[in-house]
């Protein structure tokens, strides 16, 4: 994975003095090594990293980081990258969020940040619930979730992060989980070098209000037959015996197992994250346990114009064909008269 | 022609022009003061239009107008009463005859006062007689038919000549006023480059208007108001909301800062967003955002990435942006959010003009969380308090709300070009690359504001943001931290008050009355002022441009005068803001909130009646 370049860093160098301050057993813990481990990776110089987040517990995230950062308020943190990276776009800005902070409050934002492709990298720490305020239910928490807002049982249907991203017209969405660095650090790495927005979702648990609520797909017993990871190219394939694959039948995926039926390893579906067309990421996205195994890896990863390059672009060649170069052209551009 | 036997010199004349949305009469207005402007008269100018796009045709509510006022001498407001109307419908009649001056001169397109628009108006027969105009002088002009005959042999479509009736009711403008055709013609000609026939269809019409007034008896005498006596230099006409903009980006030239607005649109602040996009030849970045809350956030991600950051509102989105401007504010980041008012609460007037706004500026935010608020005076001097907004942002590192109204950002006036090598420095607080760690909040000794390290730099990796903090930037919920924060952030802005400049009193240092105002009203106020001493009554002026900090010298000048009014557009926001500071004093007050400016008139009669008054 290492590559050459000239900034030799280890994830030390991106702690910063702060103590951390999660609960012990928090998801955030891994999520915070797996950036830390990914940075160095990415041949960019530590001041040119940015890392902007909005109000939750995810939110702190900045101060655990030795970078430039902003801590925002509640549901603003893509308004507030935007702005970093359209001033800056040599930056390498990152977004840190919860489902709360941006699917409720900020959801605006987040779609239209997505819309606009403006090259951040937003992790969204996804453990559907509100933590920070002790435990109400969130846009992603399940259907008749019990929580301290909902005694009785949720009656919304949750957002589906992917769902939503695809719906805003989204180019690079991933799913990982918070307790596997390796596949999360390999997701960062690709997210970061991906031009444009990219929205990783990440299964996060919350130990304290909503402790296991990821875990039927992925404890360690049987994540391998409940979760799918996604690698470019390569055939939709898992289970514990790597016998199981997705084949599409009509309008739908379904799970089929290698052997069984004459089906092969050849009939599965290749993942193709590069692929325009949305719709099987949109199926993808959408797996849900039991009737299909949940989907991690890089879902989708279409390259596009950014909003920050199109934007220099622009300016770029209105400068070659103007006459305007300074205030003073401009304010005596047009019509002016004499006075003696 | 004979004229020369029949002129009469004036002073100053207020002139509206008024029709439906669609008869053009923005357009004649703006030609109007423009060739007023070229041939040396000071005037000042406001457009009244409807609130919506394309109101029902020929109804009141549909109604859009511009007034011109053109003097000899310092013009400082659009005028009161109008000496001429030009109305192309009965509409315009009904909407504005109360404001023409009694016996003044009312021209109409007589083809037009027909049965249905007549009924349209509210009208049953006769405007005039309804009106009880018979005293005036009533030119009722056949525009739409000596168009239509004068363009005959053209080849246009109906719907195109009377396009250009307009211009013929500007041409016998031109003619009563002795104003000439040229500037007009050679706007048509560089406009319709491609569509000369339509150029030269609008000459025709300006000309036929021209020769019909000088043809009929009762346009004379003809007017003639001397050029002003006006301070040398070029000039142009600028209108309010281009000048903010403009003073923003001569802002970040001087600073050598790029610029970046984030803005979403609202009226009438959406001139100001719409100048910035133009402006990309200047390399401006800007940024529609999805809300307004969105418009201040990645404003304040544009300034922590070391851009001169820029938001522009009204009213109801100043209050979205509220807890932006709070983080702002504990962030100590430099940012400039304009509030161009309207007339509220809630959507209220969305087209018109109020100085309500002011308390919201001052105190709309939760938590202890002062803000530099600054109020412009006339369309052009909002380039000087933008400009003066973006260098107290920067070198105090904090948000400043800059106040203007509709009316200044609607209304135009000449304006003297300033030569950028003649505007103050402004000189960012830039973090020291050597000095490490580098301490966020740590502040400069005579400012009080921290220092700005911009991302990309080198070893100045730091974190802010809303959560109390330590000089270090560690966060902190100590109590003796807070409490000396929250007196560092007060003191930072009150420092302010030693960098700007004190109250400049118009008239006597000392008298029986001093008028106070702030902001957008100054033109009204100076124009009742100027008259009530010419009157012989010891009053005198000052208007209050920075509203916080104050200027150092307001006890020092209040203290001199028997009585104090203060003078606004709302119920008595800045009066009681007055009487918070310095309660010695005790405060008439001169309010009005009727979505328009004060006359000269108004002003004067309650300055007297408050000087009757024991």
């Amino acid at each position: 994975m290492t590559e050459l370049h000239p900034y030799q860093y280890t994830p030390k160098d991106f702690k910063s003095d702060q103590e951390v301050r999660w609960c012990p057993g928090c998801g955030d813990h891994a999520i915070l090594n797996a950036v830390q481990k990914a940075l160095p990776e990415l041949g960019i110089p530590k001041e040119k990293f940015v890392f902007v987040s909005g109000i939750g517990c995810s939110s702190r995230f900045p101060y655990y980081m030795d970078t430039y950062g902003f801590h925002g308020i509640h549901g603003r943190a893509s308004a507030i990258a935007s702005g970093v990276k359209i001033a800056n776009p040599e930056l390498s800005v990152w977004q840190i969020t919860g489902d709360g902070d941006a699917l409720a409050i900020g959801g605006n934002h987040f779609i239209h940040t997505v819309r606009r492709n403006i090259d951040l990298n937003i992790i969204l720490f996804n453990n559907e619930i509100y933590g920070l305020t002790k435990g109400q239910y969130s846009p992603t928490s399940e259907k008749g979730l019990v929580t301290k807002t909902s005694p009785f049982g949720t009656i919304e249907e949750p957002f589906s992060v992917g769902e939503l991203v695809i719906g805003a017209r989204g180019r690079f969405f991933a799913r990982t989980v918070d307790a596997n660095v390796t596949l999360s650090t390999q997701i960062y790495i690709e997210a970061a070098r991906h031009k444009g927005t990219s929205v990783i979702e990440v299964l996060q648990n919350c130990v304290i209000f909503n402790d296991g609520i990821h875990d039927n797909v992925t404890n360690r017993d049987f994540r391998d037959d409940r979760t799918l990871i996604l690698r470019h190219e390569e055939p939709m394939i898992f289970g514990k015996e790597n016998d199981k694959g997705l084949i599409l039948e009509g309008l739908k995926l379904k799970v089929v197992k290698v052997g069984e039926n004459g089906i092969t390893v050849n009939d599965l579906l290749k993942h193709d994250a590069k692929e325009p067309n949305p719709g099987i990421h949109y199926m993808l996205a959408n797996m849900r346990y039991p009737e299909y195994p949940v989907a991690l890896g890089i879902i989708r990863s279409v390259e596009g114009n950014t909003y920050e390059n199109d934007l220099e672009l622009q300016i770029k060649e209105i400068k070659k064909n103007t006459e305007i170069r300074s205030m003073d052209d401009l304010m005596h551009s047009g019509s002016t008269w004499k006075v003696k | 022609m004979g004229k020369s036997s029949n002129i009469v010199s004036k002073e100053e004349v207020v002139i509206r022009f008024s029709g439906d949305s669609g008869d053009g009469m923005q357009l004649t207005g703006t030609l109007f003061s423009d060739t007023a402007a070229l041939y040396g008269n000071d005037l000042t100018t406001f457009p009244d239009y409807p609130a919506e796009i394309r109101a029902p045709q020929g109804t009141v509510g549909g109604v859009s107008g511009f007034q011109v006022h053109l003097g000899h001498s310092e013009i400082e407001t659009p005028g009161d009463y109008a000496d001429v109307l030009v109305a192309m419908n009965p509409a315009a009649v009904k909407a504005n005859a109360i404001w023409v001056k009694k016996g003044g001169t009312i021209i109409y397109d007589k083809d037009n006062f027909t049965g249905k628009n007549i009924e349209k108006a509210g009208y049953i027969k006769d405007p005039v007689t309804e009106e009880k105009l018979e005293t005036y002088n009533i030119i009722a002009a056949p525009i739409s038919s000596m168009v239509k005959e004068a363009l005959k042999d053209y080849g246009l479509d109906p719907k195109s000549v009377l396009r250009t009736k307009n211009m013929f009711a500007l041409g016998m403008v031109y003619w009563l006023f002795d104003r000439k055709l040229k500037y007009t013609e050679q706007y048509f000609d560089k406009k319709f480059a491609n569509k000369p026939q339509i150029a030269e269809a609008n000459k025709v019409a300006l000309r036929a208007g021209y020769y019909y007034a000088e043809t009929i008896e009762a346009l004379r005498p003809v007017i003639k108001i001397q050029p002003a006596q006006i301070a040398p230099g070029t000039y142009r006409n600028i209108n309010g909301n281009t000048s903010t903009t403009w003073g923003f980006l001569a802002a970040a030239e001087k600073a050598g800062l790029n610029i970046f607005v984030g803005s979403y649109p609202i009226t009438p602040a959406t001139g100001i967003l719409e100048e910035f996009a133009a402006r990309k030849d200047l390399g401006v970045k800007s940024f529609q955002a999805e809300d307004e809350i969105a418009g201040i956030c990645s404003a304040l991600g544009a300034a922590f990435a070391g851009n001169l950051a820029v938001t522009s509102t009204s009213g109801p989105g100043l209050a979205l942006k509220s807890e932006a401007i709070g983080l702002a504010v504990m962030a100590e980041l430099p940012v400039v959010i304009v509030n161009v008012q309207r007339g509220g609460p809630s959507t209220g007037l969305p087209t018109k003009t109020e100085q309500a706004d002011l308390l919201q500026a001052l105190y709309g935010r939760n938590g202890e969380s002062p803000v530099v608020v600054l109020a412009a005076s006339s369309p052009a001097d909002c380039f000087h308090f933008a400009y003066e907004a973006a260098k107290i942002a920067i070198e105090h590192m904090t948000p400043v709300i800059l106040l203007t109204d509709g009316y200044l950002a609607n209304g135009t006036e000449p304006w003297k070009i300033p030569d950028m090598k003649d505007l103050p420095a402004i000189t960012p607080p830039f973090a020291d690359k050597n000095e490490m760690p580098f301490l966020p909040y740590k502040r400069n000794c005579d400012t009080l504001a921290r220092f700005w390290a911009i991302p990309g730099t080198k070893g100045l990796e730091h974190r802010i943001g809303g959560l109390e903090k330590t000089a270090k930037g560690t966060v902190s919920h100590i109590p003796e931290n807070h409490e000396l924060m929250v007196n560092f952030r007060a003191e930072k802005v009150a420092r302010v008050a030693e960098k700007i400049p004190g109250l400049k009193i118009r008239g006597a240092d000392s008298g029986d009355l001093l008028l106070v105002g702030w902001g957008g009203s100054r033109g009204y106020l100076v124009s009742a002022v100027r008259e009530l001493q010419k009157e012989g009554y010891n009053v005198s002026f000052v208007n209050f441009n920075y509203i916080n900090p104050l200027p150092k010298n307001v006890r020092e000048v209040f203290s001199k005068f028997k009585k104090i009014a203060v003078a606004e557009l709302n119920l008595g926001q800045f009066a009681g803001y007055l009487r918070s500071k310095y309660s010695e004093f005790s405060y008439e007050q001169i309010n009005k909130v009727m979505g328009m400016p004060f006359t000269t008139t108004e002003i004067k009669d309650k300055c007297i009646k408050i000087l009757e008054d024991n």
